[in-house]
């Protein structure tokens, strides 16, 4: 058996693999469901149910979209470029923690939306950019630098939490003084619960989406990711161009971290983030690294999120079916994808 | 600084260190071969969280400690298995599959536990591995796990380098062209790698819950994968230096817990304490991967034929 490169592979294969993917994973879902002891189709339709099936859960779906969407960019953009950041847990945690420095009353009324969301993303992108700088100057695999660096955040924020920025009002929980009110993002509609940070990165993806069909960047980005060599002897700054996506993908998913704190908690604590850095690898990968099909892959996550809380909750499977379901979607995704690119033959 | 002088004077002190360092040698050498054969396996932290659970819970269900090391190896081959097959037959990005066999196995773990456990709040304990109590108080408070340990690093430079087996798997990582046109199954070789080195992984995560802490919580394994992968880059691609490399990081680990206990430790926060053995693990990085031998073909699908 090997591999053989199909050079123009056809539309049936190119849209019939991705679903085929998406089919596994609903079977797999169905077969976890069995094993736990439960109906597979009235455990597949309660978890729709808890994701849409009324106003409340429909909006708990977007709230818990909207980070993803964030992260979800991240690491579309970077992975574009074959730059592996799988840190967007950490430039995460980053914003959040400049969000609270900013937004608790250092800067004057206006100012404050713009100017933390601007200066978060600004240290996400910073966040990322000594891994870079590591694998241009050292040769050092980003991966794993940029997974150690997610551990070491975490016990910033830990001690921050415990020190500097705790909440003299908090009751000895660990959470971090609330932001003044200027620096919350407001509500899209009054009364209901979903705040601007949803809107925004519904824009942050259409921006995305236009640097990479219609800008130079997005052009040199591509170029970089399909052939690092080629680009090189193209005359392209590969360098220079790996520095600019490391800005891009970090402030993406520090943007993340802004908008979780300044539109939904309103403070920081140590479990603002159940993992989004690491569930916007899925929500990419999903999307095949399309800007705008992040959001769409990332509404599918956080609703098998949502639905999986409610159904279990009801149906008695654990929900860590989740987890493991968007695992195996995102192998499937990935095994669809290259499956397009080549086929198996004898000999 | 005299109390890094007095604690290096403790037996317990250095006790601690091989205790600290033995999962990392299993992990570390289950992804030195990995990558010798030329493949990087992300899934190393995931499988470390599986092996910790199936070992732990075997020996709750009542098998013998040594059945449960051998249920975490079986597991930790199984997604050995499952990356092998997607990375090199079909030739998939080993690092997306990585960590998505890291993902799937961490998530396989907490869906299990909550399956077989539904309703406990604290994880119940077993009875783990005793210290053997042979040569003195500081080999003797280790268990048949850590000599196992330091075992597996014998025989991994044996087999690497006074073997036929392991010129072909090195080879495999170098130039694996030579080793088709020897007749050999690059396929095969990766493969079987790639499922030994994922099941001392497990073993690894098993020496947490059957060694170490005696229970199964789901945060223990915290970064020890990619700490090992690390230490494969610290220590060349050799057992012999990694194994160096393993011991050196788990004393900075035993020296950060009792200088937490010191002066030293009232004045600094702990959690700069805690983040050690990371900020350690990038400058080794930093330092090392410059002069490192890389494997020539980490990472590079091999398809028979095509240059």
């Amino acid at each position: 058996m090997r591999l053989e490169p199909i050079a123009h592979p056809s539309l049936a294969r190119r849209a019939g693999l991705p679903a085929l993917a998406l089919l596994a994973t609903l079977l797999s879902a169905m077969a976890l469901a069995a094993l736990a002891g439960a109906n597979p189709l009235a455990v597949l339709g309660q978890i729709a149910v808890g994701a849409v099936g009324s106003k409340f859960a429909l909006l708990e779906t977007l709230n818990r979209a909207t980070p993803l969407i964030f992260t979800g960019l991240a690491a579309a953009v970077a992975f574009r470029a074959r730059l592996w950041n799988i840190g967007a847990e950490a430039q995460l945690y980053l914003g959040a923690i400049v969000t609270v420095l900013l937004g608790t009353g250092a800067l004057p009324g206006l100012l404050v939306l713009p100017v933390t969301a601007l200066v978060a993303a600004l240290a996400g992108g910073l966040l990322l950019l000594g891994p870079v700088l590591m694998k241009t100057k050292a040769g050092v695999d980003e991966v794993v630098t940029t997974l150690l660096i997610n551990f070491i955040l975490l016990l910033l924020v830990s001690y921050l939490l415990e020190g500097p920025m705790k909440d003299p009002m908090g009751m000895g929980w660990p959470k971090s003084t609330p932001l003044v009110t200027e620096a919350r993002l407001p509500r899209i509609v009054e009364g209901l619960r979903l705040h601007w940070g949803f809107a925004l990165a519904l824009l942050a993806a259409a921006a995305i989406w236009i640097i990479q069909t219609r800008t130079k960047l997005g052009y040199e980005i591509r170029a970089v990711g399909l052939n690092i060599h080629a680009a090189r002897f193209a005359g392209i700054p590969v360098n220079c161009v790996l520095v600019k996506t490391a800005l891009l993908s970090g402030g993406l998913a520090a943007l993340a971290g802004w908008s979780e704190v300044a539109g939904l908690k309103g403070h920081l604590s140590l479990d603002l983030s159940p993992g989004f850095g690491y569930t916007g690898i899925i929500v990419a990968m999903l999307a095949l690294l399309h800007p705008l099909g992040v959001v769409v892959s990332a509404l599918f996550v956080a609703g098998v999120f949502v639905g999986s809380d409610a159904m279990s909750r009801a149906a008695g499977v654990p929900t860590y079916i989740a987890d493991i379901v968007l695992a195996l979607a995102l192998l499937y995704m990935v095994l669809a994808l290259g499956l397009t690119r080549y086929r198996l033959v004898r000999g | 600084m005299m109390e890094i002088f007095d604690i290096l004077l403790q037996a317990s002190f250095w006790a601690a260190v091989l205790r600290i360092a033995s999962p990392l040698i299993f992990a570390t050498m289950g992804e030195l071969i990995c990558e010798r054969a030329g493949v990087l396996n992300l899934g190393i932290e995931g499988i470390m969280v599986i092996g910790a659970f199936t070992g732990w819970i075997a020996v709750y269900a009542g098998l013998p400690l040594w059945w449960g090391v051998g249920a975490a190896l079986l597991a930790g081959m199984a997604f050995g298995l499952l990356h092998g097959v997607l990375v090199v037959p079909f030739g998939l990005s080993q690092h997306v599959v990585g960590l998505g066999i890291t993902l799937l196995a961490t998530a396989t773990a907490s869906f299990a536990y909550r399956l077989i456990l539904p309703e406990v709040t604290s994880p119940p304990k077993i009875e783990p591995f005793q210290p053997l109590g042979l040569f003195g108080p500081i080999l003797g408070a280790q268990t048949a796990l850590t000599y196992a340990a330091f075992g597996v690093v014998a025989v991994v430079a044996y087999v690497l380098y006074r073997t036929p087996l392991g010129l072909a798997l090195r080879a495999c990582g170098d130039n694996p062209a030579a080793v088709a046109a020897q007749g050999l199954s690059v396929t095969g070789l990766r493969l079987g790698a790639v499922m030994v080195g994922s099941g001392l992984m497990a073993v690894g995560g098993a020496f947490l819950t059957l060694s170490a802490f005696s229970s199964f919580f789901f945060e223990m394994v915290n970064g020890r994968g990619w700490i090992c992968i690390a230490l494969v880059v610290f220590g060349g691609w050799g057992p012999g230096k990694a194994l160096l490399g393993a011991m050196l990081f788990a004393g900075f680990d035993a020296l950060q817990v009792r200088l937490q206990q010191t002066g030293i430790g009232e004045i600094l926060p702990y959690q700069l304490f805690l983040a050690l053995p990371y900020i350690l693990s990038i400058l080794a990085l930093i330092l090392m991967s410059r002069r490192a031998q890389v494997p020539g073909a980490l990472m590079i699908p091999f398809r028979k034929g095509e240059r």
